[in-house]
């Protein structure tokens, strides 16, 4: 995903006139939009929300950080480990088996959080 | 760790704001050394007559990689930081850093803070932060750099003129719930290192997160901390030094001192004060006041060692 500070650096390429381009067809919005309605953990200061998310099994959860700082996803099971996400990262990891399944942040342990998985 | 430690929110919040205020740009010294007749007549492996002592820099938290408004030029804080050491009358024998180098563990990243630092042309001693552990083989990136002559993610010893040194990693391999972390491998080397050291040779043990419990609800300590200050007990002058917490913060508890350095960076909110630790945006003409380098004296025959604190805001 692209972040936000190339985002930004991109910027001064686009004139004026595609300014009325992109506002009326804004893809990237439509985009994340669309995987609000998914299932998307938020780290925002140092903590996940929601902070306990429940979802069918197969359902693909997608983790993002918003934070300036970066964070990592950890399963504590060790099913699965994202790299460092910097701001605007994102991880995607899909819970196939049903259960409680703990992960927490691997550069700041303190933040923990729990997927639910329901058959 | 200790009964001071379970002290009210509130109340270990004032003490702290209050250390933060005392400690910036003043000179404080530690008590608890010991005599020098004695360091002499040590066990010590022989030191040099003619040698009056030694001081040391130590600096934290460079980032460099950072770019956010907090500091948008962590790589010219940290230019700033080294020039201000090159300007110090005295030249340090070495520098110690105590970890995130860099933000993202990257190449260039670890590049970068390399060739600024070694303008100063004196030996630096590394421990890792967290953020220099993080790139795709998890350690792979720093030990390279600085790996070598260490044992496990980066642990080791030396000597310099009478005063042991010893760095510690506690950002490897950390578990849910938990703090910083050295884990049982390198509490054992530890107390192998330490066994067959004399009582009255001073230590300095340096690490990136406090081994101390500075603030456990932001993280902000050791797990097995406790463990490690158990085997430094015996000893007369123990000085522990750490970085993480972006702020000076200082406490004397028994023979051990603590103290953590400024980052050359950015800022982190004292603990409790924000909602979450993380960058601190602060007004452009206050950031400099924020950050800095620390030097650390020791003189043999003054019994002390002394550290001094330089915001990048003083003049030398």
């Amino acid at each position: 995903m692209m972040s936000k500070t190339s985002a930004k650096s991109r910027r001064p390429f686009w004139t004026a006139l595609t300014v009325a381009a992109l506002l009326a067809s804004p893809p990237a919005r439509a985009a994340e939009a669309d995987a609000a309605t998914e299932n998307i953990v938020t780290i925002d200061n140092f903590a996940f929300t929601p902070n306990a998310l429940t979802v069918k099994a197969g359902t693909k959860v997608t983790f993002v950080n918003h934070d300036d700082i970066p964070h990592s996803i950890v399963a504590s099971d060790g099913q699965f480990h994202s790299k460092a996400l910097d701001t605007d990262d994102t991880f995607v990891f899909t819970f196939a088996a049903s259960g409680s399944f703990g992960y927490f942040c691997g550069l700041h342990p303190h933040m923990t959080a729990k997927i639910v998985v329901v058959p | 760790m200790n009964e001071d430690e379970k002290l009210s929110g509130l109340n270990r919040r004032g003490a702290l704001e209050c250390m933060l205020w005392a400690g910036t740009g003043v000179l404080w010294t530690i008590a608890g050394g010991v005599p020098a007749s004695k360091l002499i007549g040590s066990a010590l492996a022989a030191p040099e007559a003619a040698d009056k002592g030694f001081s040391f820099i130590q600096i934290s938290d460079s980032h460099i990689g950072f770019s956010k408004p907090a500091n948008p030029d962590a790589l010219g804080t940290l230019k700033e930081s080294i020039d201000k050491i090159a300007a110090m009358p005295a030249k340090p024998a070495f520098l110690i850093h105590t970890g995130d180098i860099t933000h993202l563990s990257k190449p260039k990243e670890f590049d970068d803070a390399a060739q600024v630092i070694g303008g100063l042309k004196i030996d630096g001693h590394y421990v890792p932060g967290e953020h220099d552990y993080i790139d795709e083989d998890r350690g792979k990136a720093y030990l390279e750099r600085y790996g070598k002559d260490t044992k496990g993610a980066g642990w080791y010893s030396f000597d310099q003129a009478g005063v042991h040194f010893v760095g510690l990693v506690n950002v490897v391999d950390l578990k849910a719930g938990g703090l910083g972390n050295l884990g049982p491998e390198q509490l054992a080397w530890l107390k192998a290192d330490l066994e067959s050291r004399s009582a009255s040779q001073p230590i300095v043990v340096f690490s990136h997160i406090p081994l101390w419990l500075v603030y456990p609800e932001w993280g902000w300590g050791t797990e097995d901390g406790a463990q490690a200050l158990a085997l430094l007990a015996r000893f007369g002058s123990v000085t522990v030094l750490n970085g993480h917490i972006h702020q000076l913060m200082q406490k004397i508890e028994g023979k051990v001192t603590f103290h953590t350095a400024l980052s050359t960076a950015f800022p982190q909110p004292a603990p409790g004060t924000a909602p979450s630790p993380g960058p601190k945006l602060v007004p452009a003409g206050e950031l400099r006041s924020l950050l800095g380098v620390s030097t650390v004296v020791y003189r043999q025959g003054t019994e002390k060692l002394a550290v001094t604190d330089h915001p990048l805001s003083e003049a030398v």
